[in-house]
């Protein structure tokens, strides 16, 4: 088996006295994908948060490529800046653009929320990251841009790189390995 | 890519030039209140332009962290292997960068209005202006997940700018100096902290 870009062991979380989930133990290889699925509350952003390093876990300990992107709930946006001006900043090549090259002299406020969602779902995706981690990609997408996402996704696996998406939308990840929160 | 971060800071921190035109306006107004007497305005100049500056390096302290801890740049910027100290460093040179040199400016205006001594308050604002920046970091760090967070902020920062406020005014230069120093230092490491504690 080819070496993982991200495996963890006997992960738990405990998040305000709670336990959100224990003993969580995957490796992902190149080409892989995880989808992980629950309920609202089910502690699925926090798994993400944990597995970018964002959130020191409770228990157990994370794996990762060095060479990761993490798109959460928030896009990480500022309003009043161009979006091309945008994207330089945080160093993001011309593909896959999602349909929004022709914006990038347009100020982020003017965008509406799923232009403003696949301007993110550009950065975390165009820079060359090896590990994606997505916490609801398809938010505020139409169904082009769904089908162009798993396109996206699917090329991004078939080069070796690895995607954790968390969903509760039915994505259609081919092979993916689930997780049930 | 810190670099880049603290000019992008400079950027989104600025209100442009409502800091400057605040803090004239807070100038001509102690002006106005103590009345035409220019050896009394003379003695009270250094002390109500530093209050001014102190307001001015004040306003935009709600929204300085507390937006990029909200719409997730602060995330990204930590995915990217930037540490919470680094990052609180260049939005320190990026607030400081955003309001003083204009501030510096509006002295000389001020200072010639209130018929201050122009060179001392020019100076101390020169060295005491980073511990305002620093001040004002690490009060926007500890407020940044909280509701009326820039009321609190001011509540946090205007007790401890007392010794800059005090040395300033009083020019104390050497006390001044080494007030600054040591709030600006220790201010980025503060506000990595605090960030750190409210996860």
């Amino acid at each position: 088996m080819p070496d993982a870009l991200l495996s963890c062991e006997n992960l738990t979380s405990v998040r305000g006295g709670r336990v959100l989930w224990q003993d969580l133990s995957f490796a992902l290889a190149p080409g892989d994908a995880l989808l992980v699925t629950g309920t609202n509350g089910s502690g699925k952003s926090s798994l993400l948060r944990v597995l970018a390093g964002l959130l020191p876990p409770s228990g157990g300990m994370v794996k990762r490529t060095e060479r990761y992107a993490y798109l959460g709930h928030d896009n990480a946006l500022k309003a009043g800046r161009m979006l091309g001006a945008e994207l330089a900043f945080w160093g993001v090549g011309d593909t896959p653009d999602f349909g929004l090259a022709g914006l990038r002299d347009v100020p982020v406020s003017v965008l509406s929320a799923g232009q403003k969602r696949r301007a993110a779902l550009w950065r975390t995706c165009g820079t060359g990251a090896d590990l994606w981690l997505l916490d609801e990609p398809e938010a505020g997408l139409d169904a082009a841009n769904r089908t162009a996402l798993l396109d996206v996704i699917d090329a991004h696996r078939m080069r070796g790189g690895v995607v954790v998406v968390v969903s509760h939308a039915d994505i259609a990840l081919p092979n993916a390995r689930g997780l049930a929160l | 890519m810190i670099w880049r971060l603290t000019l992008r800071s400079v950027d989104i921190v600025s209100g442009g030039l409502i800091p400057l035109v605040f803090f004239v306006i807070v100038a001509s107004l102690s002006a106005f209140a103590i009345g035409p007497d220019a050896v009394l305005l003379g003695r009270v100049a250094a002390g109500s332009l530093w209050v001014a500056a102190l307001l001015a390096a004040l306003l935009p302290v709600g929204t300085l962290i507390a937006e990029d801890v909200s719409d997730g740049t602060m995330d990204q910027l930590r995915v990217r292997g930037l540490a919470l100290e680094t990052i609180m460093i260049s939005r320190l040179v990026g607030h400081w960068l955003s309001f003083s040199p204009a501030l510096l400016l509006a002295a000389v205006i001020g200072g010639a209005m209130l018929n201050a001594d122009v060179v001392p308050l020019v100076t101390g604002l020169l060295i005491g202006t980073p511990a305002l920046a620093g001040l004002g970091l690490t009060a926007a760090a500890l407020v940044a997940g909280a509701r009326g967070g820039s009321a609190l902020a001011g509540l946090i920062i205007l007790p401890l700018a007392l010794p800059v406020l005090i040395f300033g005014s009083g020019e104390a230069w050497r006390l001044l100096a080494a007030a600054s120093l040591v709030l600006t230092a220790l201010s980025p490491f503060a506000a990595a902290a605090a960030l750190r504690a409210a996860e």
